[in-house]
């Protein structure tokens, strides 16, 4: 388990470099998916089967799909070469920094490991996302037609703009 | 599984992806270091609810992937508008409102 882990921290991590440091836009996508691949690895080893799945279906079935065509589509626009990239000096100083931050806040803090007491049940998730957590939950599915509809709406009120020209 | 290693894991997806906003000149890129950081905050919550028996913890991370891709979404419907538009998907080419 310790072995698996470690294993997928190491492609997540590789993957993460990749997606912010390759200049293909195309290999940076693929890396993104290399690491939403990881992180759901990781769910499955923290027990969070239904999470994995959904990170699955949601993460590299839909959004990847999507940001992949959104690269091909603009593809054209960027031409061959890809445009370089800024401040990469204090950029990698800025978040090197966070980093230490974030790291020397949390590393002396002591929790027990996880795994010491029950994993969480899928249909305790269940009853909580319609019982306790209701109000976010349909909150969420107002937000997907939002955004679904403003999708179209953005998209397609291009075209109709562009057809006039 | 010990939590120190993930923890400073999820740091490391954060800062990386702290990173990418700061650098990539293309819209998409600056997408994908946010998905980046999202993915950094959901195993965050899953980590800990792990940790402490906690049921809502994975209810948020469901949230914060159902979030994501809503953001993709219309993310990647106003990258279109803008290419088509300014002809560009470079985020500091993006200057209509400029004065």
């Amino acid at each position: 388990m310790l072995l698996a882990s470690a294993l997928l921290a190491l492609l997540i991590l590789t993957g993460a470099v990749w997606v912010v440091t390759l200049r293909n836009l195309f290999r940076a996508a693929l890396s993104l998916g290399l690491v939403l691949l990881g992180v759901a690895g990781l769910f499955l080893l923290l027990e969070a089967e239904f999470l994995a799945f959904a990170q699955i279906l949601v993460y590299v079935g839909a959004v990847l799909t999507l940001i992949i065509f959104a690269v091909m589509l603009t593809a054209k626009l960027q031409g061959s070469a890809a445009p370089a990239s800024r401040q990469q000096i204090p950029a990698a100083a800025v978040s090197v920094g966070l980093f230490a931050a974030l790291a020397s806040a949390t590393q002396p803090l002591v929790w027990p490991a996880a795994g010491s007491s029950a994993a969480v049940s899928l249909v305790a998730l269940g009853q909580q996302l319609v019982t306790t957590l209701v109000l976010p939950f349909e909150v969420i599915s107002l937000v997907f037609v939002a955004a679904a509809v403003g999708a179209i709406a953005l998209a397609a009120s291009g075209q109709s703009e562009d057809r006039q020209h | 599984m010990p939590v120190q290693p993930l923890l400073l894991l999820s740091h490391a997806l954060f800062s990386l992806g702290v990173y990418g906003i700061l650098t990539r000149r293309n819209a998409v890129g600056l997408l994908l270091a946010v998905e980046l950081i999202l993915n950094a905050a959901a195993l965050n919550f899953v980590l800990f609810g792990r940790v402490f028996a906690h049921v809502q913890a994975q209810a948020f991370a469901l949230f914060i992937i159902a979030l994501a891709a809503c953001e993709a979404v219309v993310g990647l419907a106003i990258i279109l508008a803008l290419s088509r538009h300014a002809k560009t998907v470079l985020a500091d080419q993006a200057d209509l409102l400029r004065g």
